[in-house]
């Protein structure tokens, strides 16, 4: 029996697997659309092949935090911003996980954008989904970086006076190697967007549009959605940095005027991830780290024998 | 032993090389057998600003910078110039000569660059030399590294004339040269080096020099070394192959060591975007089953509060260092001082829970370096290794084989997966890993990837599949489980040798210290016994969970207690208070905070005057005296 056997496992999963036994503390509230996160990822995680055990679902804080405690894997329910570096950090511990990280727009935008865009700018090969409802949920319904300008709440009682974040070209220009944009209300395109980026190697990046009825009254429920990549309207390589920034700014700016475009925006297949990357220049192991310590028959290297000469 | 004894001070300018210089001159003194301690002194600049570096050197052990120097190297400060005259650097250029001049001892050496230096800018410099007999060399060392190579050697001469004239062979440092310099400049330097030699020799009567190197022998090979390097090398004995840092003076020096080796050992290091992202970053490695470490300096370390209590909350195991420099806010970034023992012991919300350790010497820094991974390994708890500046740059000899022991990489209570089928689980599968009634409080984990062991670490209070849960029962359990952990550190740091004693045993008074301040303070007891004084000390430095018991027993045993420490409000002192919740009367303090470490004549002086006299006034000194309660 190897160390990590849920590793690389061979067997059909089925998605009840990832199902609580307990029900666990109601929290989101009817009509939420982080429900269709979870669902989402419980369709992709069978179809990807990756098993409750062998995936580690780092979350941040918010409403959206809470999915740790609807989706049944190894979780680290982090604290408010920072479940990117908790989670890139068990990746280059251990490669062989499947790494998603999840939070909220106030979490991942706000309080942590300098983790997502050091993340982004290093392409670990993890998957990393915003819930974009547009607004602080869990705090009760104040205005967050992605809230749209004039966008009034309790704490910005006369209107934002902030242009909201635009998180697609963010990530676009951090360096994500993978960006793409869903709603809540489009589960098959959710399912198909979070099995591309479960899959690809890199940093990939998923806003995740969900409503929030309970804060967000004014808020749609991000229909009609248009998929750019269907459209007859939309036409551009989402391969060219340059078309799709393009791509971009029109949907970032189209939210805001009432029509939803999704779909994916940039994928880049050739640049290598951060551990690929790492290791090529020596590094980073080429086993995983996390498995020396289960191995009766490494030699561990002392200081005695490797460093202190040079101090005679 | 102070006669007995070499205090060279090597000074110029940030840049001018005076680090790498002094290191080798002090490895070319231990190796001809003399113990070795240097102190080193700079400003928070790349070019320019005066620096110096001491090394003390004698046959007896030395475990603290000494008083004053007997032996000045001034180079000048080469990056001092200012096209505008006067405008910057004023009188910057001179510093190397002229700073601390007074302290330079009676019969003393002056070694001074004259192409650079012209001792006629300092007042009365010609009278001070008499009135204190100091002997003094004026040589154009500039002018000789020019002729036979480049201007930056004359580092270089300047070694060579200080060997020429304490009588030192040049053999050590040959061999050092040889060790450490590329081909191409190892020729020129011997060439300056042995020309510098050879014309002090010619030109000057050594004979007439007071100062000379004293000889030793060592029993068993020595190797130079800082608190960095020991703590760097304690971890990695440790089995700790992961780091993640931000660079922060002083605590660079740990970060830049790890990272450099790393990769041989086949760990990883990473530099991230912040010092929230690092520590956050070693809690994410350790959590999928990796030694790992982190660090910082006071605000570096201010940014990790949140982290780190995740980590406690989660019991994931973490060390992580801080290398304390004077503050508040930026403060003064290359100078030590010990006032984060509170910001550490404190910081982040709730009653969160932490080991901290303050070692107090080089060879302490490698021990609890050592200790602080174990016990936040077997323990699932942070573990804080809190020095400073002074103990992290600070060179000392170390015997060779303090390093001889075996590696410890196993990672604490986990368990295989044939363990874990056989673990408590809710019918779902899911793991108790957070489990209430365990030993010791520690509860076994699993790491992911592994079968059957999945669960949820999670900031928020937790029921045992770590599931969110505000019940009160639960609540308790969990709290007072996690508070029971310590109670188990401290039994487990009983059997540790962590606190340094100094003096005889029935001494009538007693001075306590923690941390860097250690080594002074013990020269200092040797003095004062030396004098007659019936005094010992003890140096603690495990501060959470406090050795109370132990300073307790120290109290008790004397009359008064002296506390020594580097900081404005006496935090250590209040420390010992708030654990031993009494001897507010038996307790005085001397403080010191102006940027440099105590010498030993500042503890004698400021305990004869507090606790002999009573007055507590050692004018002479930057140190301060706070009397005890009702004093
Ligand atoms: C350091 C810190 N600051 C503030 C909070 C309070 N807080 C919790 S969640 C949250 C914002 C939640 O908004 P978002 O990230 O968009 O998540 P949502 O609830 O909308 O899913 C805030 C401000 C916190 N937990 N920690
Ligand atoms: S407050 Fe909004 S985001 Fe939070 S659970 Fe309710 S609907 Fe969802
Ligand atoms: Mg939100």
């Amino acid at each position: 029996m190897s160390t990590f056997s849920a590793i690389g496992e061979e067997r059909e999963i089925d998605r009840d697997e990832y199902t609580p036994g307990v029900e666990p503390q109601p929290t989101w509230c009817p009509g939420c659309g982080d429900f269709s996160v979870l669902k989402a990822l419980k369709q992709a995680l069978p179809e990807v092949g990756r098993s409750p055990e062998e995936t580690l679902l780092c979350t941040g804080i918010g409403c959206s935090g809470k999915l740790n405690s609807y989706l049944d894997t190894y979780g680290f329910h982090t604290i408010h911003g920072r479940s990117l570096p908790v989670a890139r950090a068990a990746k280059l511990a251990n490669p062989d996980l499947e790494v998603i990280a999840a939070g909220g727009d106030g979490d991942g935008y706000g309080i942590g954008g300098n983790h997502f865009i050091h993340t982004a700018r290093e392409n670990h090969d993890m998957t990393y989904i915003v819930f974009n409802n547009e607004i602080f949920g869990l705090t009760k319904g104040q205005t967050s970086p992605t809230s749209p300008k004039g966008h009034k709440s309790k704490t910005q009682p006369h209107g934002s006076a902030k242009e909201p974040l635009k998180p697609l070209s963010l990530s676009l220009n951090a360096g994500a190697s993978y960006v793409a944009r869903t709603a809540a209300v489009n589960p098959n395109q959710a399912k198909e967007i979070l099995i591309e980026a479960i899959e690809h190697d890199g940093f990939a990046h998923v806003d995740f549009l969900t409503q929030c009825p309970t804060w967000n009254k004014d808020a749609r429920q991000y229909v009609p959605y248009i998929d750019v990549n269907d459209s007859d309207d939309y036409d551009f390589d989402k391969t060219d940095r340059v078309e799709a920034a393009e791509m971009m700014r029109t949907t970032e700016e189209a939210l805001y005027e009432g029509e939803v475009l999704t779909g994916r925006f940039y994928v880049d297949e050739d640049r290598l991830s951060y551990g690929q990357e790492k290791r090529q220049i020596g590094e980073m192991p080429e086993e995983p780290l996390a498995e020396r310590y289960w191995d009766d028959d490494y030699d561990w290297e002392r200081s005695y024998d490797q460093f202190v000469d040079k101090h005679e | 032993m102070t006669d007995e004894e070499l205090i060279w001070r090597i000074s110029g300018g940030s840049g001018d090389g005076i680090a790498s210089t002094s290191q080798n001159f002090a490895k070319a003194l231990m190796r001809s057998g003399l113990n070795v301690f240097t102190h080193r002194h700079y400003p928070s600049r790349i070019r320019g600003g005066h620096t110096y570096t001491e090394i003390r050197a004698a046959a007896d052990p030395v475990d603290s910078r000494g008083d004053g120097y007997n032996f000045l190297l001034a180079l000048g400060d080469s990056f001092a110039r200012n096209p505008q005259e006067g405008a910057v650097y004023g009188n910057e250029e001179i510093k190397p000569l002229s700073e601390n001049l007074d302290e330079l001892r009676e019969g003393g050496v002056i070694v001074y660059d004259e192409g650079l230096l012209d001792p006629s800018e300092i007042p009365n410099f010609d009278e001070r030399a008499e009135e204190n007999d100091w002997h003094v060399f004026p040589l154009d060392l500039r002018g000789l590294a020019r002729d036979m190579g480049r201007e930056v050697m004359r580092n270089t001469a300047g070694v060579g004339a200080t060997c020429a004239l304490i009588g030192m062979d040049l053999e050590h440092v040959e061999d050092l040269m040889r060790d450490a310099m590329p081909e191409k400049i190892l020729d020129p330097n011997l060439e300056i080096l042995e020309t510098a030699y050879d014309q002090v020799r010619e030109e000057y009567d050594v004979d007439g020099v007071d100062v000379s190197v004293p000889t030793g022998e060592h029993e068993e090979t020595q190797l130079l070394m800082s608190g960095s390097d020991a703590i760097s090398y304690g971890a990695i004995d440790e089995g700790c192959r992961f780091i993640a840092g931000y660079p922060m003076t002083p605590w660079t020096e740990v970060f830049t060591i790890m990272t450099q080796n790393l990769p041989e050992l086949g760990g990883i290091s990473e530099q991230v975007e912040d010092e929230i992202a690092a520590a956050a970053l070693a809690v994410g490695a350790s959590h999928a089953g990796v030694k790992a470490m982190s660090g910082s300096s006071g605000g570096g370390f201010a940014l990790m509060s949140e982290p780190l209590g995740l980590a406690e909350m989660t019991e994931t195991p973490l060390v992580l260092v801080e290398a304390m420099r004077a503050g508040p806010s930026t403060g003064m970034p290359t100078k030590p001082e010990q006032s984060d023992l509170e910001h550490v012991l404190y910081t982040s919300q709730g009653d969160s829970q932490r080991v901290v350790l303050a070692p107090g010497t080089v060879e302490e820094a490698y021990e609890q370096s050592r200790i602080a991974f174990r016990l936040a390994y077997e323990y699932q708890i942070p573990t804080i290794l809190l020095y400073d500046q002074k103990l992290g740059g600070e060179l000392k000899n170390v015997p060779k084989s303090h390093f001889d022991r075996e590696p410890n990489p196993t990672l604490g209570k986990t368990l295989t997966e044939e363990e874990l089928a056989e673990q408590p689980h809710s019918a779902d599968g899911k793991f108790h890993r957070f489990q209430h009634d365990v030993e010791d409080g520690v509860t076994p984990r699993s790491i992911p990837g592994q079968k059957g062991g999945r669960f949820l670490a999670t900031g928020n209070e937790h029921d045992p599949t770590g599931h969110i849960s505000e019940s009160p029962d639960n609540r308790v359990a969990q709290i007072d489980r996690r508070t029971q952990k310590l109670e188990a550190i401290r039994a487990d740091l009983d059997t540790e040798d962590t606190s340094s004693y100094a003096g005889p045993d029935d001494a009538e008074y007693g001075i306590l210290t923690f941390g860097s301040q250690q080594g002074t303070v013990e020269e200092a007891v040797g003095r004062l016994n030396e004098a007659g004084v019936s005094v010992k000390s003890l140096g603690v430095s495990d501060m959470l969970p406090f050795a109370t018991e132990e300073v307790e027993a120290f109290i008790e045993s004397v009359d008064e207690v002296l506390v020594v420490e580097m900081t404005a409000s006496g935090q250590f002192r209040g420390l010992v208070q708030k654990n031993l919740g009494r001897y507010g009367e038996k307790l005085s303090s001397l403080l010191k905070y102006n940027g440099n470490p105590f010498e030993p004549a500042e503890v004698v002086d400021g305990f004869e005057a507090a606790i002999i006299e009573g007055d507590g006034d050692a004018s002479d000194h930057q140190t301060t005296f706070v009397p005890a309660a009702g004093d």
